[in-house]
């Protein structure tokens, strides 16, 4: 299998890079940024706030199947270009984890392809060895949920 | 986990990864491996000595000459490493360009 999506995480660096392609006009590939309704269905995550301005701020939350809040984090909204890029802060709630710095930047590649690159700063190399090692970010959780929801329709 | 953080910055220098790639084509003397690059042999040697301390590689005696292989049970432990991660990603972006794809912008 191809693989689109690639990690730069340097020696000693308290930085990764993830890159990715998309079969998508960049406007659309932005949208799925913007709408909460959008992120909300491939995050699969509730949007409780998402203020996408200077110094707004944005909160996702993902719950169980039971209803149980699993999962919360939140940050501001630094800088905001509709269609180009943004940088916000993110932070797990609950977590003893620091918050780290996310800059996107969202390119067209041709009219119908595109192109994100994700840049996260960490506030140590130590803590971003971690998080690549749990396979951190909040998709674990998110995507655990969504395989449970799936489960449950099942049954 | 301190180990594998170790592990992990070994990857992460392109030289060294470079050196892992041509001992993965075929086991080499420290000083074939030497060859293929321009820094300085004792340059060359201290990244040999962190891929075997880290056991990417290994030591064989034959002969007079010492050979080192790739120890293939810890590469693949370190490719495991990072791959969850970029599984994750790679699920989830799948996941936003099949939601686009489907979008029908209703204004």
């Amino acid at each position: 299998m191809e693989r689109k999506t690639k990690i730069i995480a340097e020696d000693g660096k308290q930085e990764i890079i993830i890159t990715r392609e998309f079969d998508l006009p960049v406007d659309l590939l932005f949208k799925a940024y913007e709408e909460p309704e959008l992120v909300e269905q491939w995050m699969g995550t509730k949007v409780l706030k998402l203020e996408n301005k200077q110094h707004g701020g944005w909160q996702f939350e993902t719950s169980d199947a039971q209803g149980k809040v699993v999962f919360r984090a939140n940050g501001v909204i630094h800088e905001f270009v509709p269609g180009q890029k943004f940088t916000r802060t993110f932070q797990m709630e609950n977590t003893p984890f620091d918050a780290q710095l996310e800059f996107f930047r969202f390119e067209a590649v041709t009219d119908n392809t595109s192109k994100l690159t994700m840049h996260i700063v960490y506030k140590t190399v130590a803590l971003r060895d971690q998080m690549v090692q749990m396979g951190f970010g909040p998709g674990i959780n998110m995507a655990h949920n969504r395989l449970q929801h799936a489960a449950e329709k099942l049954k | 986990m301190e180990l594998r953080r170790d592990v992990f910055q070994a990857i992460a220098d392109p030289t060294r990864r470079a050196i892992i790639t041509l001992v993965a084509l075929h086991a080499m003397t420290p000083g074939a491996i030497a060859e293929k690059f321009d820094s300085s042999r004792q340059t060359i040697s201290k990244h040999i000595q962190i891929l075997t301390e880290c056991e990417l590689l290994e030591q064989k005696q034959t002969g007079r000459e010492i050979y080192y292989h790739i120890n293939a049970k810890k590469m693949k432990e370190v490719a495991d490493f990072i791959e969850p991660f970029r599984k994750m990603w790679d699920d989830r972006f799948d996941k936003l360009e099949a939601v686009m794809k489907k979008y029908k912008p209703n204004k």
